[in-house]
């Protein structure tokens, strides 16, 4: 029994089958000059500067949109943007801008000091007309703010409920850029899709999980951008990212995985780093268990090899930390701080002094997360080291949401020691959300471990409502100093972010801010 | 026949409100609120809470229900809170794509298993049904993600054959052409297993025919040999090949999830991944309404080709 027509339609399926695979797969084109198309980690949330709370949401509108004020080209201090000049009264509560002239949205309407009241009312009061357009989850940025008015069309004044220093650097926060009140007031909820700013690129279009299109602003008050289009593309898995990058599919992406960097050590690419205003360290449970000693505390410091984390689990994406505020944060960073040295026989007679060998200890590990890096193989190579040191270390792992669940009220009863990161704006978010006294969870703030110092107290107290920078970052440097030596934490990394771009980009640079800045990028 | 497809229809009613319930109580209960993965390190229980009232989450799991169900019922799937967009156009535009590549995927492994498998059992323990049987276990073993990253890194890094991801080009027309272009390695990788999964049932299934009496009616008579095989034989299997279709349809519409992640393609899978780790509770809770739906709907037509096929099951 023999049949050949089978076989042959066989070899014509796969004749076919090659000469659709040719035809299809011809050379893949290159992407267009000065259109620069950025690799995302993630479809953005909303286009709404007000709304959204992910960094990768910020690299878009920080293009699209202008604060009051910025921050300066490489660092983390305020300059006037929209805002040309400002004063602050004596008594640090009333902060009153002079606004640039002339400023138009991308929509056509002018940019004034009404334009400045409506956006700040309509995240912080609930009877705005337009707060429904919300919600607003970083609007307690803001929460100081009591009143703001027009006094003039071009001078707005902020009245705060008490001095608070961070306020500026607030502004400068993509949670104070500027939207314009007519596009909020026409589209409503819809806004988030149909963005207006004043910024270098104006809205082009948003093909859901495909791209976000925008489009050089030729009347930019600050000189119109170089590139014509920037297009970003949401590419969620790190692999697949890479593979663009590798295949030319996008120009610039940012969060390379460190096991991807060493493919792009080529002419054909250009890698970027930039420490930013990240901490990534371990809360101890200061309350309760071992680390109730502080002797064990800094035991947990000089146990732990944060320069074999960062070198060899991180691939050099990172740097030591030293204590709790990152260098990043240049004017407020105590340089003379030097981060606990890997000294495992310290560790082991601190311990001994403490009578704490072979403590059991259960340490909450996430498994992913923002500002997380790696945290599992991060916390593989702890468990180790303080095994080392003869601690008995118990590893829960959970999901990044039921994490934070169980992390932000308090370990206390559950979990001697948690993995935590945190990217901020200011000198003052981290340590006044998260070491003072008065922020435990029971009250409401993110002190997990319960850690409490009335020096420390007092004066990060008194740093938030000092209005000269020079003081404010002495009180910070000496904060430095006593939370080095109480321990509170285990300081083990400071992330530095970095991009790839193809070889055809120019005047890119990466901010410590983590902001991704396109106005000076060119590309041929 | 009328009677049957009717009857079929209402007995889905009760399938897809037990979904509802079961969808509805998973995102219930599973662990963190849509306020703590927006808020991310920010949630204090004092913002967590203020959020949770924005968003409309502080009432009773009942109430929440019904009002979910009720306004489901007249369409009305709610607003996504991750995207800001309404979740029914979301899972439209999304299940669209998912639609087309889970539907090329499955032309695919109909065709070229059911062709495999006719091939391998006409030509039983010849060169080319060890060949296919080997092919088929190779196929089969291979994890699709994994086969799709060799894929990218081999005809999109290396020979820039095809596009590495994506949907649409970011530029350019939108032509079918395009579309081929990027669709080649996505559907083929997901086509893969079900293929090698077809085309061992589809030989069993035809051997199992080619015993019988008419076969050898039918060769006596001096049908031509091809006439035999795709006709006759083909014909008699497709009763117990069909129900395998349906069950690979499933398949491959479930394994599109991993697809769709490496390839980057903007289908429901990756959406629901990605809503389930935001906890975005009304757009997974309508997708998987939705998909469930449109599984029980594709299990009713399979059923309804099975019974026009033959006429031995009771309409």
């Amino acid at each position: 029994m023999t049949f050949r027509a089978p076989s042959r339609r066989a070899l014509f399926a796969a004749t076919a089958a090659a000469a659709l695979m040719l035809s299809l797969g011809g050379a893949q084109a290159q992407t267009p000059e000065n259109v620069l198309i950025v690799g995302q980690i993630a479809e953005p949330q909303a286009l709404d500067p007000a709304a959204v709370t992910a960094v990768n949401d910020f690299r878009i509108l920080m293009n699209m949109y202008d604060g009051l004020v910025r921050y300066k080209d490489g660092t983390l201090e305020v300059e006037p943007a929209l805002a040309t000049d400002w004063t602050i009264s004596e008594d640090g509560t009333v902060y009153t801008f002079t606004l640039r002239e002339g400023v138009m949205f991308h929509d056509g309407s002018a940019f004034d000091a009404e334009a400045v009241k409506f956006n700040f009312e309509r995240m912080l009061k609930e009877d705005h007309p337009y707060h429904n357009t919300g919600p607003f989850p970083l609007a307690f940025f803001f929460s100081a703010v009591e009143s703001v008015d027009v006094i003039d069309p071009l001078t707005v004044a902020f009245t705060l409920n008490a001095p608070y220093a961070p306020f500026l650097s607030n502004l400068a926060y993509p949670t104070g850029l500027i939207v314009s009140p007519a596009a909020v007031m026409e589209y409503g909820v819809d806004f988030g899709r149909h963005p207006s700013g004043t910024g270098a690129f104006s809205f082009g279009e948003w093909r859901s999980n495909e791209a976000v299109v925008v489009q050089a602003n030729p009347e930019y008050w600050d000189g119109a951008p170089k590139l014509e289009t920037v297009v970003f593309r949401p590419i969620t898995d790190a692999n697949t990212r890479s593979a663009e990058m590798l295949a030319g599919g996008i120009d610039l992406m940012v969060e390379v995985p460190p096991v991807a960097l060493s493919e792009f050590q080529s002419d054909a690419y250009t890698v970027y780093e930039q420490a930013g205003p990240h901490v990534w360290f371990l809360i101890l449970n200061a309350k309760e268990g071992p680390f109730a000693d502080k002797r064990v505390r800094q035991a947990a410091n000089y146990a732990i090899n944060k320069e074999a984390i960062v070198n060899d689990v991180l691939e050099g994406t990172a740097e030591v930390a030293a204590g709790p505020t990152p260098p990043a944060f240049a004017w407020a960073y105590n340089a003379d701080l030097d981060p606990y040295p890997y000294d495992p026989a310290r560790a082991q007679a601190l311990l001994k002094e403490a009578g704490a060998e072979g403590a059991e200890l259960t340490f909450y590990v996430t498994e992913g997360g923002s500002g997380m890096l790696d945290p599992v193989a991060m916390g593989t190579a702890i468990q180790a080291d303080l095994e080392a040191v003869g601690l008995d270390v118990k590893i829960e792992t959970y999901e990044w949401n039921t994490f934070l669940g169980n992390v932000n009220p308090g370990l206390e009863g559950k979990a001697d020691m948690a993995e935590m990161a945190w990217m901020t704006n200011d000198p003052d978010t981290l340590p006044f959300l998260a070491l003072r006294t008065e922020a435990w969870p029971d009250k409401g703030g993110f002190n997990s471990g319960y850690y409490s110092n009335p020096e420390v107290d007092a004066l990060l107290d008194a740093a938030r409502v000092e209005t000269d920078q020079d003081e404010r970052a002495r009180l910070y440097q000496e904060m430095q100093v006593i939370v080095q030596d109480d321990a509170p934490w285990v300081f083990v990394a400071n992330w530095k972010q970095n991009a790839v771009t193809s070889d055809r980009v120019e005047g890119f640079a990466l901010q410590p801010s983590f902001f991704l800045l396109l106005d000076d990028v060119t590309k041929n | 026949m009328t009677g049957y497809i009717l009857k079929r229809l209402v007995s889905a009613i009760p399938v897809l409100l037990g979904i509802s319930v079961i969808v509805f109580l998973i995102m219930a209960m599973i662990p963190g609120d849509p306020a703590t993965a927006i808020l991310g390190s920010y949630a204090t229980p004092e913002n967590v809470e203020k959020l949770n009232r924005d968003l409309g989450l502080d009432q009773g799991l009942v109430p929440r229900y019904f009002i979910w169900l009720g306004h489901m019922v007249q369409g009305d799937f709610g607003r996504s809170f991750a995207l800001n967009r309404p979740v029914l156009d979301e899972v439209l535009d999304r299940f669209g794509a998912t639609l087309i590549l889970a539907g090329t995927s499955f032309v695919l492994c109909s065709l070229l298993g059911v062709a495999a498998g006719v091939v391998s059992a006409a030509r039983q323990y010849g060169w080319a049904d060890k060949a296919i049987t080997f092919v088929v276990l190779v196929g089969i073993s291979i994890p699709s993600f994994f086969l799709g990253m060799m894929m990218i890194l081999i005809f999109a890094v290396q020979l820039r054959w095809f596009p590495v991801s994506g949907m649409w080009p970011i530029y350019g027309d939108r032509t079918l052409w395009v579309l081929l272009d990027h669709l080649f390695m996505p559907a083929l990788a997901l086509a893969v297993v079900a293929t090698g999964v077809i085309a061992r049932l589809a030989r069993s299934a035809m051997l199992e025919v080619l015993r019988q009496d008419f076969i050898r009616t039918a060769r006596a008579k001096g049908v031509r040999e091809g006439r035999v095989i795709w006709r006759h034989a083909l014909r008699a299997a497709m009763v117990s090949i069909i129900p395998v279709l349906g069950i690979q349809a499933g398949f491959v519409l479930s394994g599109a999830v991993y697809i769709e992640m490496v390839f980057q393609w903007p289908g429901v899978g990756r959406m629901l991944v990605d809503a389930i780790l935001k906890r975005d509770i009304l757009l997974v809770q309508g997708g998987v309404v939705f998909i469930a739906a449109c599984y029980v709907m594709f299990n009713i037509m399979v059923d309804v080709a099975q019974a026009m096929l033959d006429p031995r099951i009771k309409t």
